[in-house]
């Protein structure tokens, strides 16, 4: 278990281990979304008073645990990285980074599209949906101080510390938001969280579509760290034997400059 | 001065050296008034634009008043971040700092309390100004200026934050607006908290608790991430 930790922080093993997890992450993450989807979508009975407008769930609740999720993530790895100094988390906390962003953009949009027909506003000022929109801002920041930083090893220490300072203030962001909420409007009812008072057939596809939304956070975050560690190991043996060997014999064009 | 360069600077006494931190950066700021003055004409110039664009309703006005005080306020504090490691950086002043025998972590805390007393201690005092001629309602001056006291100090110290990580890079006003408005995000929310229970006539002693605790935890966990932050942006 260690040894198998341990290797998952040399970037060529990272690589190479990835090659060989995708493939069964790809099929088990298809068939939880298709059956998900289908039975979400197509047979779950509508809710008796959202009618078919409820069904935007299956969307974006694991939306919002991957925005929580891609955060957690990128926090123990700027931990990692600081502590221990191991340069496969700065390259998968770069890597999920924009997945975060992106995860938190779909459940603010997903939350607006099912406002307008539950609410009758697709914005409200919500203590949940402005915690969300600070939280987006906050992977905005992120990913804005490392692209403005041009040494790596330097953008790579400040990203993680912006994030774990980021870490300490969420939890305080997400208090005083609630607390302003309550001083300012009555909080609007989410009780759909509540998921006893729905029949089975309504959350067990949103169970699929969770761990879905999982597997695909997965592949996206083994895909863009592969590519990252290409480009930074480019100079590396195995990095060319790699792609010198596959393109010899594949003959294929890979837009890659084989004559460096 | 002269009872400093007496000695070599690891025998020194703490207090002897933040005091002559404290000092240096005083004497720096009214060589160069530009720190004290701007950060201060900025909040008076950017509270005169709002009754000129959302109008002169008296009503309104009060009505906004908290909020708008506090936001300006907010922005003049991000603003003046800049003056803070800023010239340090640009003469090599930072690596001095950063190669002092002394704590890192008390060196710190001694510039940015000077950092306040340049650039937010004039805003504070000007705040009621400004709110009467928003016509706030006068139960809200006191609340109002005992939150920008609890309250700028962590926008400062979150801000030096933000300001140790963009330190060395040329044009970082916009990006610093990005790192560290978000989490500002609670001092604003306790602080026009505050100022708006008062003007309802409900009790604010609560939310100026609030403030406090955000304060005291500013101020013991920030300097550490700043002293990571420069270290990292010297390199």
């Amino acid at each position: 278990m260690w040894q198998w930790l341990y290797k998952l922080g040399s970037p060529k093993w990272f690589y190479t281990i990835g090659n060989r997890v995708l493939p069964w992450l790809w099929s088990i993450t298809g068939l939880l979304l298709v059956v998900g989807i289908i039975w979400g979508l197509g047979f779950s009975p509508p809710d008796y008073q959202m009618g078919d407008n409820y069904r935007i769930i299956y969307l974006h609740v694991p939306a919002a645990g991957l925005m929580k999720g891609s955060f957690y993530m990128m926090a123990l790895c700027s931990a990692a990285l600081l502590i221990w100094k191991i340069k496969m988390a700065d390259i998968v906390a770069k890597a999920v980074a924009p997945i975060g962003a992106m995860a938190t953009l779909l459940m603010l949009v997903s939350g607006s599209l099912w406002g307008i027909p539950t609410w009758g506003t697709w914005w409200i000022w919500d203590a949940r949906l402005t915690s969300s929109l600070l939280q987006f801002f906050i992977f905005v920041g992120i990913i804005a101080l490392r692209s403005a930083i041009e040494s790596r090893d330097s953008a790579a220490k400040a990203c993680a510390v912006l994030t774990l300072v980021g870490l300490v203030n969420i939890p305080i962001i997400e208090y005083s938001v609630e607390w302003w909420n309550t001083l300012h409007q009555g909080a609007s009812d989410l009780s759909l969280r509540d998921s006893s008072a729905n029949p089975p057939e309504i959350w067990i596809p949103a169970f699929f579509t969770g761990f879905g939304f999982i597997g695909l956070f997965f592949i996206g975050l083994i895909l863009r760290s592969q590519n990252e560690i290409l480009l930074r190991e480019r100079r590396s043996q195995w990095v060319k034997d790699l792609l010198l060997g596959d393109n010899a014999k594949a003959d294929t064009v890979s837009g890659i400059d084989t004559n460096a | 001065m002269n009872t400093l360069t007496n000695k070599p600077a690891s025998e020194l006494g703490l207090l002897s050296v933040m005091g002559a931190t404290i000092r240096r950066e005083m004497l720096l700021a009214f060589r160069n008034p530009g720190d004290v003055i701007n950060p201060l004409m900025f909040f008076v110039i950017a509270v005169t634009l709002f009754p000129l664009s959302v109008g002169t309703d008296e009503n309104f006005l009060s009505a906004i008043a908290p909020g708008v005080i506090w936001v300006t306020a907010l922005l003049a504090v991000m603003l003046s971040m800049d003056s803070l490691f800023r010239a340090d950086f640009e003469d090599g002043n930072l690596e001095q700092l950063l190669m002092s025998p002394q704590p890192l972590y008390f060196l710190l805390l001694a510039k940015i309390f000077s950092h306040w007393l340049v650039a937010c201690l004039p805003i504070i005092l000007l705040a009621p100004v400004l709110a009467s001629m928003l016509f706030m309602s006068p139960e809200g001056m006191l609340p109002l200026v005992l939150s920008l006291l609890l309250g700028t100090p962590v926008l400062t110290l979150l801000g030096g934050i933000g300001m140790a990580l963009t330190v060395g890079l040329s044009r970082s006003g916009l990006l610093l607006a990005v790192l560290i408005l978000p989490l500002y995000v609670p001092v604003l929310v306790f602080g026009t908290g505050v100022v708006q229970a008062a003007i309802n006539g409900t009790a604010f002693s609560g939310l100026l608790a609030l403030l406090a605790a955000l304060f005291t935890l500013a101020v013991s966990l920030s300097p550490l991430a700043i002293s990571a932050a420069l270290k990292i942006s010297i390199n």
